[in-house]
């Protein structure tokens, strides 16, 4: 046991971890931002409301269908994924040769329209998901008092980021992800069907964030507003990591939640605000972010 | 959204007029305008929100005046200069008369002064701080339902009482949660208790409570109190579960929950919570009655202490204007409002005090287990009736400058 300004190591350590789950969620939030950005180079506001419909669409196949959590945790990306590749398809398409802030601007309605939907249909209270009865309980470690919920959050993030980066960078499918993204027209003089992968792409970023609401909805209450509080911070991190940069994402994910974990112990009341703080010093310092590739 | 929102709640709320216009002339505009100011679709929008604008227009429908009465509506998203700038519009352009409800202190406290500046009512029912009645006290204000020390002095008292000597503060970092705090500490410290600790955490946006939950375990305290309101609380609650707080031998105490959170945490989790609220719909056959119109206008959500609070505080305004035949100078409402006694269905008979609180019965509730709930919204048991003159702040303590005059 030893102490750092005052807090002791046991606390300190607890709360490490405590920053790393909260960092899982923005890690698998702007990976999935940063894999739309790149493909589509649209900044998808509705990545918040997708990840609420997450949660939702895991309560409502269990309030309606009884489908219990491991299955909505494989078909609620799905289906929301679904809704993503529709979206793509009638709006999205037709907007990717005008300038980013018409893609901006309509997915930041179609986020206030989804939200408004799900607040006036259940309110903002938010309602109950029970944790699965396989993940009750706790771990207790020397240091602190780890719910099993949690400890399986951080793994099972810390597994799909690796495998989508090594999806990316390793596979056949993500060379040709990376040469439509590179040069679009070469791409397909090579005989890669562009709009459909575009499309596929859209809908697995999609697919991520409601894997991250299903995640969230035995911790947090599942409330059409529970996108909204999270998504200007998950920004804050795409921009930090670098815009489109994948593996800039998740690491930056994770380091940020232990930033603001450290910041919740010493200084609690800036931990709404450090991040952003991080933010205006590294655009002051690489505009393009700490793992961008283009200044 | 918000502000289409604002836009529309306005727009819809116009809409609605009553009674016939037999004394209108005296009326400043020839119509009593009530403005309700609320979090329409935040964190506060289910205690408060749309149903507070409902029982506002219940309110004038039933005290059916014999002059023009119209209710508008706006959202003011839990920030002060949006409220105050809302307010100001109303005030000026639109000719409100009262603005009622005001939930988040820091509004409260912004359109305190707006009132009294342009010498209009304010009436607040969902904000908590009891500034409204002490250093920040005007003589166009009114604080109906409940305030921060009545909150501490009923739950706080008796949690020590019963032997939560030790205690540590979770606390929404506004003017809020700081005098919820200030009030429940030195409650505790009066009865014998000690804090060990306080963590403040940003309002809005925090939703992840464990680290300052972890804290509040680390300091060893028996109570971790819970300065905080709405989804705040909801989360804190759900969160202690998750990490075996309550289980460890430490106690929650919510300084400020309202019937909707218990509803959103189901009993499963809430049961066992004390606290401390102003009005329960399952007390007498009128409140029953109310609750279950409310119902059914709200897809079967039950009112809350302050949605109920706005009823009842219309009533009353309506009561003073008809009486002075007058709605033009605010503090001349405000002081006919202090001269007549209180007296309507949902909170029955009271007294508005010098300094504008409105004093009223508190109830120390203990959420039932679900095998004692009979259905659906059956959530509390009384525990204490804390009588009127008990429930708030003595009128010599709260150093407002209109009692020392």
């Amino acid at each position: 046991m030893f102490t750092i300004l005052g807090i002791s190591s046991q606390a300190l350590f607890g709360q490490l971890l405590i920053g790393l789950i909260n960092g899982a969620f923005y890690a698998m939030l702007s990976l999935g931002l940063a894999l739309i950005f790149g493909l589509l180079n649209i900044i998808n506001f509705t990545h918040g409301a997708q990840y609420m419909m997450g949660a939702f669409a895991a309560w409502l196949m269990l309030s309606y269908a009884g489908v219990g959590y491991w299955w909505a945790l494989l078909l609620a990306p799905i289906v929301v994924g679904i809704t993503g590749i529709v979206i793509e398809r009638l709006f999205l398409r037709q907007l990717y040769k005008l300038d980013h802030l018409y893609g901006l601007l309509l997915t930041f309605g179609m986020a206030l329209m989804l939200e408004g939907v799900f607040r006036q249909l259940y309110g903002v209270s938010g309602l109950p998901y029970q944790i699965p009865q396989e993940l009750t309980g706790a771990y207790n470690l020397w240091f602190m008092f780890l719910p099993k919920y949690r400890a399986w959050v951080v793994a099972i993030s810390l597994l799909v980021c690796i495998a989508v980066w090594l999806l990316i960078e390793k596979t056949k499918l993500g060379s040709y992800l990376r040469a439509a993204t590179e040069n679009p027209s070469l791409a397909r003089a090579f005989g890669i069907n562009v709009p459909l992968m575009i499309t596929l792409t859209y809908g697995f970023g999609v697919a991520l964030a409601a894997f991250a609401g299903v995640l969230a909805a035995p911790i947090y209450q599942v409330s059409p507003i529970m996108g909204s509080n999270l998504i200007i911070i998950v920004f804050a991190v795409v921009v930090i990591g670098g815009m489109g940069s994948i593996l800039g994402s998740i690491i930056t994910g994770f380091a940020l939640g232990l930033v603001e974990g450290l910041t919740k112990v010493f200084y609690p009341e800036a931990s709404s605000t450090v991040i952003f703080i991080i933010m205006a010093i590294v655009l002051l310092i690489k505009p393009a972010g700490l793992f961008g590739r283009r200044a | 959204m918000r502000f289409m929102l604002k836009l529309l709640a306005g727009v819809a709320a116009t809409a609605f007029a009553a009674a016939t216009p037999v004394s209108a002339q005296q009326m400043s505009d020839g119509v009593v305008k009530i403005g309700v100011l609320n979090d329409q679709s935040g964190l506060y929008a289910d205690l408060a929100g749309p149903g507070s604008v409902w029982a506002a227009r219940k309110a004038v429908a039933d005290f059916n005046p014999k002059f023009k009465v119209e209710v508008v509506a706006a959202d003011h998203q839990n920030k002060p200069d949006v409220g105050a700038s809302i307010a100001r519009q109303w005030f000026d352009v639109d000719k409100v008369d009262m603005i009622v409800d005001l939930p988040t202190s820091s509004v409260a406290l912004a359109v305190n002064q707006i009132g009294k500046e342009k010498n209009k009512v304010v009436m607040v029912s969902t904000g908590a701080t009891a500034d409204l009645t002490g250093k920040a006290c005007t003589p166009n204000t009114v604080h109906w339902t409940y305030d921060t020390w009545a909150l501490a002095n009923g739950t706080g008292k008796a949690i020590v009482q019963t032997g939560g000597k030790n205690w540590f503060f979770i606390t929404a970092d506004y003017a809020f949660g700081h005098a919820l705090e200030r009030d429940t500490e030195a409650v505790v410290n009066a009865n014998g208790g000690k804090v060990l600790g306080k963590v403040r955490t940003p309002f809005p946006g925090t939703t992840d409570f464990s680290s300052f939950l972890l804290q509040a375990q680390a300091s060893k305290a028996q109570i971790i109190g819970l300065a905080n309101a709405g989804g705040d609380t909801i989360n804190s609650i759900k969160q202690a579960a998750e990490f075996g707080i309550v289980k460890g031998g430490q106690n929650l105490a919510g300084l400020l929950v309202f019937l909707t959170d218990i509803h959103a945490l189901g009993l499963q989790t809430a049961q066992g919570l004390i606290m401390t609220e102003a009005w329960y719909w399952d007390t007498t056959d009128s409140t029953r009655a109310f609750a279950k119109e409310f119902a059914a206008a709200h897809k079967g959500n039950h009112p809350t202490m302050g949605q109920a609070g706005v009823y009842s505080a219309v009533t009353h305004y309506l009561r003073a204007v008809d009486a002075l035949k007058s709605d033009a100078d605010g503090a001349k409402v405000v002081a006919k409002m202090k001269e007549l006694p209180s007296d309507d269905k949902l909170f029955g008979k009271g007294q508005v005090r010098a300094d504008g609180r409105h004093i009223h019965p508190m109830y120390l509730f203990e959420v039932k287990k679900p095998s004692e709930s009979k259905g659906p919204w059956d959530y509390y048991k009384v525990r204490a009736t804390i009588p009127a003159n008990e429930a708030f702040r003595p009128l010599k303590d709260g150093d407002c400058p209109l009692v020392k005059n």
